[in-house]
């Protein structure tokens, strides 16, 4: 047995390990994409409700709550539009790097994912009918969404978890001064998407096709 | 220092039984076709492999049922996880033994 054999049981040991429990063909570029659609969505929010100044605090607050109906139908497109971009990347980098897209990391992936974020959206739609402080919507859904982030993170690359941290830390922001909501939303869906998909992409995705 | 080499588990010395040993270190349970897609090979092959890497002990099937199909999961047992640092170690130690050369 010889150098060659040993270095070789090495990387097939460390690639199984890997390859077995997390999943690794996330697109980096999807990222980008969703972070632009967010920015879009965001902008024309903004200019429906108007610009949420300190002065025109109050303002700002109840143009959020009449024009309630528009932001939760622009939300609805951005995460449509995002899921259904990440999923066809996602789908041809797992192609391309023979990873299977329903395998069982991927699964593990989706069911840790997914408990936050519909405990979060449960959350937001009770807000809605209590209807409340109608403030608090935004940052809710950066928060569970930065929870969701953290707990998936196990199951795929591990920058994932500072994602999450960073949008858990912007939503907690935005809870403390209502009426900027709007802006943190589009820092944490938006900004930090494009840093952190142009990140993936220069760290995985370029390697790949190499 | 001499090179242990024959410190190595001749139970690992196949390629396919040394994956399906990583992916249940890091695993706590794996089904026979996750384990089939990951390691992309046969039915036979993997199920010879398995039964070798049972033999000595080192892994436990779970038979179970979905439905009506059965789905056979396995599990690294402590032996075999013992096993399997150990081989480890002795790969690490051959490593450091030629680069000192």
């Amino acid at each position: 047995m010889e150098e060659n054999k040993i270095q070789q049981d090495l990387s097939s040991i460390r690639n199984m390990m890997e390859r077995s429990s997390k999943f690794i063909s996330l697109s980096g570029l999807s990222g980008i994409l969703a972070g632009v659609y967010a920015l879009i969505g965001a902008g024309v929010a903004y200019y429906l409700t108007g610009r949420p100044t300190p002065a025109g605090l109050v303002e700002g607050i109840l143009s959020i709550i009449q024009n309630i109906k528009y932001l939760i139908e622009i939300g609805f497109i951005v995460l449509v539009a995002s899921i259904a971009t990440g999923f066809i990347l996602t789908y041809r980098k797992a192609k391309r790097k023979g990873q299977s897209i329903w395998g069982k990391a991927s699964r593990a992936l989706l069911f840790n994912m997914s408990i936050p974020i519909l405990a979060g959206g449960a959350l937001v739609i009770i807000l809605l009918y209590q209807g409340g402080n109608l403030g608090l919507l935004l940052p809710t859904t950066l928060i569970f969404y930065g929870l969701a982030l953290v707990n998936a993170s196990n199951f795929t690359f591990t920058d994932v978890k500072y994602l999450g941290i960073c949008e858990i830390i912007l939503g907690l922001i935005g809870a403390c001064i209502p009426g900027y909501g709007l802006i943190l939303w589009a820092i944490g869906f938006g900004l930090l998407h494009i840093i952190y998909g142009s990140v993936m992409y220069l760290k995985y995705d370029r390697e790949s096709t190499i | 220092m001499k090179v242990p080499f024959d410190k190595l588990d001749k139970a690992f010395e196949n390629r396919v039984r040394l994956q399906i040993m990583s992916v249940l270190a890091v695993n706590d349970r794996y089904d026979f076709n996750s384990l089939k897609d990951l390691l992309d090979v046969t039915d036979g092959n993997l199920a010879s492999h398995l039964k070798g890497l049972e033999k000595e002990e080192y892994i436990l099937t779970i038979k179970s049922f979905i439905g009506r199909k059965p789905n056979t999961n396995y599990e690294a047992t402590e032996k075999g996880k013992k096993a399997f640092k150990a081989h480890l170690d002795v790969l690490e130690a051959l490593i450091k033994n030629q680069k000192s050369i």
